[in-house]
């Protein structure tokens, strides 16, 4: 887009709503920055002379006169390698005390990649625990969200995750996120020396809802740069992405449209999809992996919110308590990583696959003994055998404190199917249960 | 782009986001293709809608930077696929680009690419003689794109009939050379190359007739096989919610549907998934030509990142290649995942242009849209007495896994076939996740389809089809009973009903995707296997106590799983086979 040498300023506003303002103006191009008395706006419409502005902090106190002047570009973020180790706003301005950052201005929001010129994600992330290794291993290049309740400790897990992950950097896009709950990422990534890796761009509770559609494009315009430029492997973690989605019907709200499912706008799903679809292995090396949180109310993954996510994702993780050995794990049930076949019984032992689904199987076995016990009904020998499995299972390898490696994991799985179960229950192929199955346990 | 004083032209008046408002000076149609002029770029877009002198105009392109006062240049026709040799093997974007062509890493606005190499040579041989009466779809000649005869035809386009004034002779040939010189009723003389255009919204119909279709299309899964078995022309749709395996089952048919070539429209999906066919395509044999599998395949990206208004027409593009294969009496198999997403843009756009919303603000004819598209799949009869067809299968992502929404409702009405995939079934990691209770195959009931099952496998095939169905369902209703009144409080001949069932479903229904011998079944196996689980379901047992069913059934499924995996009829084979069979006479009943 050329830049302008002086910058026309208008001060006549026709028309005021809670997120928007109208004006007449000319030579304004679609999407462009303006400054609405120094607020930050975006163009959203033009018809003819009449333009409308989205104010991103609300429009509370603006006059028809305020000084309205376009900045002649869509948003925009310098990039170099000194946005390691910042923290910064939705607009990208540091909020850390330290100086702007210098760089090459990036347009926010850019063009997608060729799909013909994406490389297979193939590269496991290890994370040592079972939940995510063992049953939903994940890959570079993967997006994938939990679904939470708000109550679940998923930050709790999204940073171990992150700092496991041996990624050379973190780059956290907060939506919403509540004063604590920044401080706690900031000090976990403090604590464990990674600091000079972390890239924050937040939106907290505190700062206004329509700010935070700008954080993944700022937080994603950042991981392209290392991921793209740089050739790094970047994880980006969104997080809460539900409040991102809230933010998009709050202004689609504003302007009139009819709202779809859940009054969410009917663009939810390509809006969604445009920030999930970043996530990408280059063929030069370098990586951008999302790993989300969107929040449930009461479970609900029907809401249109988690369900247009679980469509675009490549998977999804659930937390879940299990009063049984009354620790948080990762729900085998629900959870899913779609791409764990790229790397599964490939660059990990050749039986992870079968011991995977039978371990899952025997697992839903239980549960069904379990419902049974609950109505009423007498268990059969079996039954008591799969509850027993189960409850070790849980306790050795689904909850989310155990941290082992994925042939552990598999050693560990052989150990649980031996102890309770005989070779023909346990369903597996027989060259593996020749190969592993533990005669003397 | 080229100059053109005959052109209508237009300036740019409004913009919400990429529908855009263009004032026209002179005449524009429905669906007519412009381009918009912006800073050196020039972005493609399609009229929707015209009032007075304004044009409605959606781009296929972000509108970012669009100003008012943009030219704009309408091109006098259609949106319109470009048909001819090189088609097979390309990845193309929802607008027929060639993606491969495209410089960078990331897809530049604007960058356009040819879909036809118009300078590739091909072997030209000629089918038609000078002097021959022929009409569009008519073949003139022959050249070969991989291993298909594919037909050089008299363009679609053409209305009425021609003589053929000359023909090129047998050669090598650049695709854009004259082929032939066709002439008019009125003596007007009119070239043809390889090359030829015809408008996406518009059905092919160079064939006399569309027959009901009665051959069975053989897809290796044997819940679709055996149970609900589609047809070569039908039309199938697979509904589920995410995580149920709809990818996983469509990738299973693209790579094992036994067609002449596949069409995969990725229509607003995951674009790893498409990259996960550009990877694996290219070294997977085709089993029954022995060459790669790419090399019947065409893709047809429009990944959920990329523009929106270009996944509507994505599928519209993938149809009418099919159409074209279709004309040359090939079996096409056109897949597109998802016609949720096709349907998700028709909604934003009809949004945007304030249209009274119909049900969960999709448009109001979105079920007529639906239907249509459908019944351009179909089995026909060409002008020249053979036979072509297309079998559509279409997946649908239900919002909230709920299947009363009106995608899958009006596609419900459409399609014949109905793979409902089930998430309590891919819960239980039972895949593929097909419903075997709700799912159905229309075709099951087509007496020239039965005629054709009782020659091909056998006469009673359909009979223990239907048995294997009944089954199943007095399995689940066995299996309720059992959970409401507790495993001793029903006769041991209920858990019998159950387990019999289970080993229907674990057998035959459930398919391991990625195993290298299970995840396709032949035809001949299929039959093998559903009359061996037959056999064992119709076998009287003896128990003692309801305790004793569970183990002995867990072993029964073991062996026959095992049989699954193994090669068939191989030593290994018959040897768990032997075993199975001895399992069975341990509790034979006298």
């Amino acid at each position: 887009m050329e830049t302008i040498a002086f910058k026309k300023i208008y001060t006549k506003i026709t028309k005021i709503t809670k997120a928007t303002c109208s004006l007449q103006a000319t030579g304004v191009g679609y999407d462009e920055m303006a400054e609405v008395n120094g607020r930050l706006a975006q163009v959203v419409k033009i018809n003819g002379d009449n333009v409308t502005l989205q104010i991103f902090s609300g429009t509370e106190g603006i006059p028809t006169n305020a000084e309205v002047t376009f900045l002649g570009r869509p948003p925009m973020l310098k990039v170099s390698d000194d946005l390691a180790g910042r923290f910064f706003n939705a607009y990208g301005q540091p909020i850390d005390g330290g100086p702007a950052v210098e760089g090459e201005e990036r347009e926010i929001g850019g063009p997608s990649v060729n799909p013909v010129r994406r490389i297979q994600p193939s590269l496991l992330i290890p994370t040592g625990i079972a939940g995510i290794d063992l049953n939903n291993t994940l890959v570079t290049g993967q997006k994938i969200p939990f679904f939470a309740d708000p109550d679940q400790p998923f930050n709790q897990v999204m940073a171990m995750v992150a700092l496991r992950a041996k990624a050379d950097k973190i780059i956290l896009g907060g939506m919403g996120l509540t004063n604590d709950d920044y401080l706690y990422y900031k000090n976990v990534f403090d604590n464990a020396g990674a600091l000079d890796r972390i890239i924050s761009f937040v939106n907290t509770t505190e700062n206004p809802p329509v700010e935070r559609l700008l954080v993944p494009d700022m937080a994603l315009t950042a991981a392209e740069y290392f991921a793209f430029d740089k050739k790094e492997t970047v994880l980006v973690l969104l997080t809460d992405m539900t409040l991102y989605a809230d933010a998009l019907s709050i202004v689609s709200n504003r302007m009139d449209q009819i709202p779809s499912k859940d009054s969410m706008p009917g663009s939810l799903y390509s809006d969604l999809a445009k920030i999930y679809e970043k996530a990408v292995q280059f063929p030069d090396g370098g990586s951008i992996t999302i790993i989300a949180v969107t929040t449930l109310s009461g479970g609900d993954i029907t809401h249109a919110i988690p369900d247009n996510t679980g469509y675009i994702t490549e998977g999804q993780l659930f937390l879940r308590r299990d009063t049984d050995i009354g620790k948080v794990i990762i729900d085998p049930f629900r959870s899913l990583s779609r791409l764990k076949q790229l790397v599964i019984g490939k660059q990990t032992r050749a039986d992870h696959p079968q011991v995977m689904n039978a371990a899952v199987r025997l697992y839903a076995d239980a549960a069904n003994a379990k419902t049974k016990l609950e109505n009423g009904f007498d268990l059969t020998a079996y039954d008591e055998r799969t509850m027993k499995f189960a409850r070790e299972y849980s306790q050795n390898l689904l909850a989310i404190d155990v941290n082992i490696d994925t042939t552990g994991m598999l050693d560990k799985a052989w150990g649980l199917f031996a102890k309770h179960f005989s070779k023909a229950e346990v369903g597996i192929k027989q060259e593996f249960v020749d190969m592993y199955w533990p005669e003397n346990a | 782009m080229m100059e053109n004083k005959n052109r209508t032209k237009g300036v740019v008046s409004g913009i919400i986001a990429n529908l855009v408002m263009v004032e026209v000076s002179g005449p524009v149609s429905q669906n007519e293709i412009c381009y918009i002029e912006l800073s050196g770029e020039s972005l493609m877009a399609e009229v929707i809608k015209v009032i007075g002198k304004v044009a409605y105009v959606q781009v296929f392109e972000s509108t970012r930077g669009l100003k008012v006062g943009n030219t704009v240049e309408f091109m006098g026709h259609m949106l319109e696929a470009t048909l001819g040799p090189g088609i097979l093997s390309r990845n193309y974007d929802g607008l027929q680009h060639d993606l491969d062509k495209m410089d960078g890493v990331f897809l530049k606005r604007g960058e356009y690419t040819q879909a036809i190499d118009p300078n590739a040579k091909w072997d030209f041989k000629p089918l038609a003689k000078v002097g021959d009466a022929v009409s569009a779809g008519s073949w003139l000649g022959s050249v070969k794109e991989n291993w298909i005869d594919h037909k050089i035809m008299v363009p679609f386009k053409f209305e009425g009939s021609y003589k053929v004034k000359w023909l090129a002779e047998a050669g090598n040939y650049m695709a854009s050379e004259t082929m032939a010189v066709l002439e008019d009723e009125n003596g007007k003389e009119l070239p043809v190359t390889m090359i030829q255009h015809f408008p996406v919204k518009l059905a092919i119909k160079a064939y006399t007739e569309k027959p009901r279709p009665y051959r069975l299309m053989e897809t290796g899964i044997r819940i679709i096989d055996t149970l609900n078995p589609i047809v070569e022309g039908g039309t199938g749709f697979i509904p589920g919610p995410f995580g149920s395996g709809k990818t996983v089952l469509q990738h299973a048919l693209s790579r094992q549907a036994e067609a002449d070539l596949i069409i995969v429209a990725a229509c607003g999906e995951r674009a790893n998934e498409v990259v996960e066919i550009f990877y694996e395509f290219p070294h997977l044999d085709d089993p029954r030509t022995g060459r790669k599998l790419i090399e019947r395949t065409t893709i047809i990206a429009n990944t959920s990142n990329m523009p929106v208004a270009a996944r509507e027409a994505s599928v519209y593009t993938a149809m009418t290649i099919g159409e074209y294969y279709r004309s040359m009496g090939l079996k096409v198999l056109l897949l597109a995942d998802s016609t949720s997403r096709w349907a998700q843009a028709l909604r934003e756009m009809s949004n945007r242009m304030e249209e009274l919303p119909g049900p969960d603000a999709f448009p109001m004819d979105l079920p007529a849209i639906i239907s249509n598209f459908y019944a351009r799949a179909g089995y026909v009869r060409l002008n020249n007495g053979s036979t072509g067809s297309i079998t559509f299968i279409g997946t649908v992502s239900p919002a909230g896994g709920n299947l009363k929404e009106p995608v899958t409702e009006s596609t419900k009405k459409a399609a014949r076939c109905f793979y409902a995939l089930s998430q309590q079934r891919a819960d239980s990691k039972r895949y593929p996740a097909v419903d075997p209770i709700d799912s159905y195959s229309k075709y099951l009931e087509y007496s020239e389809f039965q005629e054709y099952l009782s020659e091909h496998i056998s006469v009673d095939w359909i009979d223990k089809v239907e048995l294997a169905r009944n089954l199943l369902l007095r399995g689940k209703e066995a299996n309720e009973q059992i959970n409401i009144l507790g495993d001793d409080g029903v006769p041991i001949d209920y858990h019998l009903r159950y387990w019999r069932s289970e080993v229907i479903d674990f057998v035959i229904l459930q398919q391991d995707a990625f195993d290298k011998v299970d995840s396709s079944t032949p035809l001949e196996r299929q039959q093998y296997m559903l009359n061996l689980v037959l056999n064992i379901c119709d076998t009287s047992l003896d128990f003692d106590s309801f305790e004793e069913v569970n183990p002995y059934f867990k072993r029964i499924i073991n062996l026959l799983k095992q049989m699954n995996y193994s090669d068939f009829k191989s030593e290994q084979f018959n040897n768990f086979e032997n075993e199975l069979m001895a399992t069975l006479n341990e509790r034979k009943a006298a």
